[in-house]
């Protein structure tokens, strides 16, 4: 089971809870997982079948698109972390 | 390993974006876009409205800046003081507030001229031939480059130029971990990637929370001796995981301004530096 943060954007869409677990031994598994459990976060977070461009997620803290993307390897405990796309600091 | 800090903070506003005021500026002018009497507007964490404030007093341009509303006390008195008015965008939107509120009244006013760092091409170009060119003027050897990724530009630019001289560097970005108060955005749809930044351009892409920066910010002062920002920090501390994945090899950390401007905050004697910094926009 991994850990998934929730940004406060998409709480609504699971009940208001901060952090679940979920299974999955890839972040596209994981993502699955949270989709069959909670749909209405199908639409935000895939975008045929990618990645939607204002999601960015995260396992051991480094963004998924300059691992393996939606194939990332997700360990039994892995914290992953879902964030929306920020303006960066300027 | 050998680890090398870029010091940006001595650029003449305080950071790193006095490199990309004086270019879009340049820019602008030589093009046309810009003439004397016309209006900037600019949306900012602050670092680059201090830039553009100070370039724009010495040019003759009037300035707005639209900043969010909870930025350390000292940006937003350093803005006053160049002369810039202050629009303030919700701090609970965070630096995405800033875009969408700059947007909007750049397209309510045509008067108004829009650097808009986050899309223009001047601002990596500055990090080509200004960071990155002395970076690699200055080493024989650079293994992995690290900044902070705000607006992407120093890692687009500079990390161009480096894969230039030294073809198999890791460009790795500092990212930073925002608290839920500046996350504070309607839907995902309003979530914003800046143009210019292309991931797939980025080796490494590291999340640092606050307390790690600041952890990074600390070592930096006590055992450096150099004051840091907390974007300064967070490269540090990326900097340090990288390098505990390599056996050897040169580092580079872009360190994008000093810590003056953070003085008043609180998070200096936190016990709690996530809280203490989880409602404001730090980089």
């Amino acid at each position: 089971m991994a850990a998934v943060r929730i940004p406060p954007t998409l709480r609504a869409e699971v009940g208001g809870q901060r952090e679940l677990e979920a299974h999955g031994s890839t972040v596209g598994e994981v993502i699955d997982d949270l989709v069959e459990r909670f749909p209405p976060l199908g639409s935000q977070l895939l975008e045929d079948g990618q990645l939607a461009p204002f999601v960015n997620v995260y396992v051991g803290g480094e963004d998924v698109r300059t691992r393996d993307g939606l194939q990332t390897p997700v360990a039994d405990g892995d914290q992953l972390i879902l964030l929306p796309a920020m303006a960066g600091g300027s | 390993m050998r680890l090398y800090a870029k010091l940006e903070g001595q650029n003449p506003s305080g950071s790193i974006k006095d490199r990309i005021a004086k270019a879009m500026l340049d820019a602008a002018e030589a093009s046309g876009e810009l003439q004397p009497g016309r209006r900037l507007l600019e949306p900012t964490s602050g670092n680059t409205g201090i830039a553009l404030a100070l370039a724009a007093r010495l040019r003759g341009y009037p300035l707005t800046c639209v900043l969010p509303a909870n930025v350390t006390s000292e940006r937003r008195r350093l803005l006053e003081l160049y002369g810039a008015e202050i629009v303030e965008s919700p701090g609970a939107e965070g630096s995405n507030g800033a875009v969408r509120l700059a947007i909007e009244l750049a397209e309510r006013d045509p008067s108004f001229f829009m650097p808009f760092q986050y899309a223009n091409d001047a601002n990596p170009r500055a990090h080509y031939e200004g960071t990155g060119a002395e970076i690699a003027a200055a080493l024989d050897r650079v293994d992995v480059l690290v900044a902070g990724v705000g607006t992407g530009g120093t890692l687009m630019g500079a990390g161009e130029r480096l894969r230039e001289s030294f073809p198999d560097v890791l460009v790795a970005a500092a990212e930073p971990l925002p608290g839920d108060e500046v996350m504070g955005l309607r839907s995902l749809d309003d979530g914003y990637v800046p143009p210019i930044l292309d991931v797939s351009k980025l080796d490494r892409k590291l999340l640092v929370p606050n307390t790690e920066a600041v952890s990074g910010l600390r070592l930096l002062l006590e055992r450096e001796g150099v004051f840091g920002g907390v974007s300064s920090g967070a490269v540090v501390h990326a900097a340090l995981r990288l390098a505990d994945e390599l056996d050897d090899g040169v580092i580079v950390c872009v360190l994008a301004d000093g810590g003056w401007k953070y003085l008043s905050a609180d998070f200096w004697d936190a016990t709690d530096v996530d809280t203490a910094m989880g409602r404001s926009v730090w980089w």
